[in-house]
């Protein structure tokens, strides 16, 4: 007969889980973190032979230690919810919407064009005009491939990146007409002593109006997914295109109908990085939040609220690692190494709620 | 050496909170055709799967030749000598037989083009297959693609060979063919086990059923002393009813008229080629065929899913007062708006019929979310009706908010008909609407199907398993090659006829 390999069990298997109840969910991410900031530790003492807690201080410090600190950790956590949000939308119909820059990019434009030509509009007419045009443009930035892509079935992911480029150079072209000083190659802040085209601070906070902005939108677009028969529709499509179909969904009309929201909300996003945040317009105006944001969509799986927790988490760790950079003298790389271990043990734990291991002794035991 | 080939003690697989196979302790003999038999679910192919490498068993010991042994990939399993033929094939399209042949099989010599085709030959003269080694996949028919699977295993030097459930793709004449080809293995000393839920083939092929239920090890029992009805039972574990009802309907009115109905795909294949047929209310029109002959494009015209040739004539005849309205060129939603009650259980569940990731009650307003007032979706009624089609057709899940994807296949199926049986059809269209369900969900399906006929619906149902079709059907349209190659009565037809309809073209191309 055939000779008998007389090979053991495997060492590790992998086998998937039930659903998992939502507190013993939060348990395994807590736990994911705790692990991510411990191995942080280590490493950072291994390299540095700093103090892991003395860091881990600085950070918390660097980006809630004083109340400007708080507002810049939370500009930077609406910014990302507004793209985010704008993304939901599109990636919930299985629409990759990598253009989210662009579209970001192309309404910052608008909103330092209007600033800086409409001088003389009373300040009412202006927001609305800059409001309404950064939308459009970005609304537009999203239709050109959706339009596209419903009439030949071209590929979105590449349409939409490459709308992208298009964005930069238009940026690159405009800095170079606004150019202010001349020579200098930036545009430099806008209206710097009129405050013309600023979006007003309210009860004297520089950021609460965009904050509270960018609250409604989450609130608007949850409504919106989630009631509404157009959220249907959309989630119908992101389905199946075939159930869509089946059901009497127009799906082009909802691929053009969603990418002009998707659009909207991104340059929307552009107009509050313009007026309501950097009062100037470079190719980093949009500083690759276009991509972070999708991350934060994915990982919220399209809930916005849960978008605002993520992105705070994000911005939490971006300020912080800054702040660990410069303050203990460790230069930015050491920082994104840190952002890089915390990121990757919170997805990890995503495979534990997941799946459990088995391992051999056919005991039983699970995986964390 | 005892007559023994495999034996398993206690095995045992565990899905999450899903127990697929418990404690099963069974025996395979040399030389013997073991049919494995159970409801969907029951756990048949999860059990293979553990002798073939695919799953290692949580629990329990196999052994093969007395020797207890570890599986751990199919690669073991061949060394084992198991082989499994799955339902899905797994060939690559673009090469020939006999590149499929070889393929994975470790060995230092060169590509021999002459010794593989000689290799070849042997085990198709020896088992009595027809195959041509030169032949590429993507030429081949169903059945052909089948055959190569098995000289597949063949050459591997398999002597326990599974078949997991061979027979669904082929005809009459086609299972014929490959029984003989089961016997002559037995013949010479190979084990087969095969997997079906067909009871007559059972009892036709088998000298041994195993049966399992619900993933536990029932009993095996001596073929000759088996009958369907006992089969059954210890599938079911209780006495089902086998026989499908056939009821009369008096008044029958023409509600459909189908005038030459072309349909080109998107490849430029001529996939419809001047179907002519009338569907009647009150009846059950029967449509058969080998899978993929214009079924799915039939319906999907009728339901203006698919661009059809402009000269293309689909006129449904309105009960009441039996007005035309011309249904070719208009979308779904047009058709609805028509007040056509055209309801339709595509093949495809969850990828056409239902949202996989929502819960019964969205699926429930699927096709009529519309017509809530303002922007916003009406939750109220389509919950109400979705707890209704829970209670009258027994559908199992955890709530009306569970994802239907993860319901079973039968509880999928009785969401998806109870759906479009609720939406008050005058005709209703069905494309396979009891595959991969057990017994006790197709008969509910069939008594439903046969409650609308006799409400005076057309009923249009496509289907594979020709028994059914011959016991349910009032007629039978036979498609071919895209043509319509006959229309039977059921009452009169046989499967035999039926079969040779669906593989010979009766008229000449044009």
């Amino acid at each position: 007969m055939k000779n008998i390999k007389n090979v053991s069990e495997p060492f590790v298997r992998i086998a998937k889980r039930d659903d998992m109840p939502f507190g013993k969910k939060l348990l395994v991410r807590l736990v994911a973190v705790l692990l991510s900031l411990i191995v942080s530790a280590i490493i950072i003492f291994a390299i540095t032979k700093y103090n892991p807690v003395t860091v881990y201080v600085t950070m918390f410090q660097g980006a809630l230690g004083t109340r400007t600190r708080v507002w810049s950790t939370l500009k930077e956590m609406f910014l990302l919810t507004c793209i985010a949000v704008g993304l939901a939308p599109a990636f919930k119909m299985r629409f990759w919407n990598i253009g989210a820059e662009g579209q970001v990019l192309v309404g910052g434009i608008v909103s330092a064009g209007c600033m800086i030509y409409l001088t003389g509009v009373p300040s009412v007419a202006l927001f609305a005009i800059m409001i309404i045009s950064s939308v459009l443009i970005g609304a537009v930035w999203g239709l050109i491939p959706a339009l596209f892509k419903a009439k030949w079935n071209t590929n979105e992911t590449l349409f939409t990146l490459m709308m992208n480029y298009v964005a930069i150079q238009l940026t690159s072209f405009v800095v170079s007409k606004w150019e202010n000083p001349y020579g200098s190659n930036t545009v430099g802040i806008i209206n710097q002593n009129t405050r013309i085209g600023w979006l007003p601070a309210l009860f004297k906070q520089q950021y609460l109006l965009d904050l509270l902005m960018v609250i409604g939108l989450v609130i608007f677009m949850y409504i919106y997914l989630t009631k509404s028969k157009h959220g249907y529709e959309i989630a119908v499509v992101g389905e199946s295109e075939n159930t869509a179909r089946y059901a009497g969904i127009n799906v082009k009309k909802v691929f053009i109908r969603t990418m002009l929201i998707s659009g909207g909300i991104c340059g929307f996003a552009g107009f509050l990085a313009v007026s309501g945040v950097s009062h100037t317009i470079s190719t980093s105006t949009a500083g690759g939040r276009g991509f972070t944001a999708i991350i934060v969509a994915w990982l919220a799986k399209f809930n916005t609220f849960t978008m605002i927790v993520i992105s705070l988490l994000l911005a939490f760790l971006d300020n912080g690692a800054a702040e660990i950079a410069s303050k203990c003298k460790l230069n930015d790389y050491a920082s994104d190494m840190i952002i890089g271990v915390i990121l990757f043990f919170i997805l990890g734990s995503e495979f534990f709620i997941n799946y459990r291991l088995i391992f051999r002794e056919k005991s039983g035991k699970e995986g964390k | 050496m005892n007559d023994i080939a495999i034996s398993l003690k206690g095995v045992t697989k565990v899905f999450g909170e899903t127990v697929a196979n418990r404690d099963v302790t069974m025996d395979v003999k040399r030389g013997e055709i073991l049919a494995l038999l159970g409801e969907n679910g029951s756990g048949k192919t999860t059990l293979m799967n553990m002798l073939s490498g695919i799953y290692y068993p949580d629990a329990g010991t196999i052994s093969v030749d007395g020797n207890p042994v570890d599986i751990r990939s199919p690669k073991d399993a061949y060394e084992l000598g198991i082989g499994m033929v799955h339902q899905h094939f797994k060939l690559v399209d673009v090469f020939t037989a006999a590149e499929n042949m070889i393929l994975g099989v470790e060995t230092k010599e060169r590509f021999d083009r002459k010794k593989v085709y000689a290799d070849m030959n042997e085990i198709c003269e020896k088992y009595g297959f027809d195959i041509n080694p030169e032949q590429k996949v993507y030429d081949m028919s169903v059945s052909q693609k089948q055959t190569l699977e098995i000289v597949k295993v063949l050459y591997r030097g398999a002597n326990i060979l599974i078949l997991d459930e061979p027979t669904a793709v082929l005809t009459p004449q086609e299972t014929e063919k490959l029984f003989n080809v089961i016997r002559n293995m037995k013949e010479n000393g190979k084990s087969v086990i095969i997997i079906t839920h067909k009871l007559h083939e059972v009892l036709a092929i088998s000298d041994r059923v195993a049966i399992l239920r619900k993933g536990e090890y029932i009993d095996a029992i001596e073929t000759k002393n088996a009958t369907e009805a006992v089969l059954t039972e210890m599938m079911v574990g209780k006495k089902v009813e086998l026989n499908i009802e056939r009821p009369e309907v008096k008044e029958k009115f023409k509600r459909l008229e189908i005038k030459h109905l072309n349909c080109v795909d998107a490849d430029g294949i001529r996939v419809l080629k001047d179907i002519n047929f009338d569907v009647y209310s009150g009846e059950i029109l029967g449509i058969a065929g080998i899978s993929g002959n214009g079924q799915k494009e039939l319906l999907e015209s009728i339901a203006g899913l698919q661009l059809v040739s402009p000269d293309s004539s689909v006129v449904y005849f309105e009960p009441k007062e039996q007005e035309e309205s011309q249904l070719v060129g208009r979308t779904p939603k047009q058709i609805r708006d028509l007040g056509v009650h055209l309801s339709f259980v595509p093949e495809d569940r969850l990828g056409m019929g239902l949202v996989g990731s929502m819960g019964m009650s969205e699926n429930m307003m699927l096709k009529n979310y519309g017509e809530a007032k303002g922007v916003f979706t009406d939750l109220k009624r389509p919950k109400a009706l979705a707890d209704q089609i829970k209670e009258d057709l027994e559908v199992v899940t955890p709530s009306l908010n569970t994802p239907v994807r993860k319901l079973s296949g039968g509880n999928v199926q009785k969401v998806l008909v109870g759906r479009e049986i609720a939406a008050n059809p005058t005709v209703l269209m069905t494309a396979y609407a009891v595959r991969g369900l057990d017994i006790n969900t197709s008969y509910t399906i069939y008594h439903l199907l046969n409650e609308q006929k006799k409400n005076g619906v057309a009923v249009i149902y496509v289907g594979e398993d020709l028994d059914v079709l011959v016991e349910l059907c009032d007629r039978i349209v036979v498609l071919c090659g895209g043509r319509v190659n006959g229309i039977l009565d059921g009452r009169t037809t046989t499967k035999e006829e039926i079969g040779l309809l669906m593989t010979n073209l009766k008229e000449e191309e044009n």
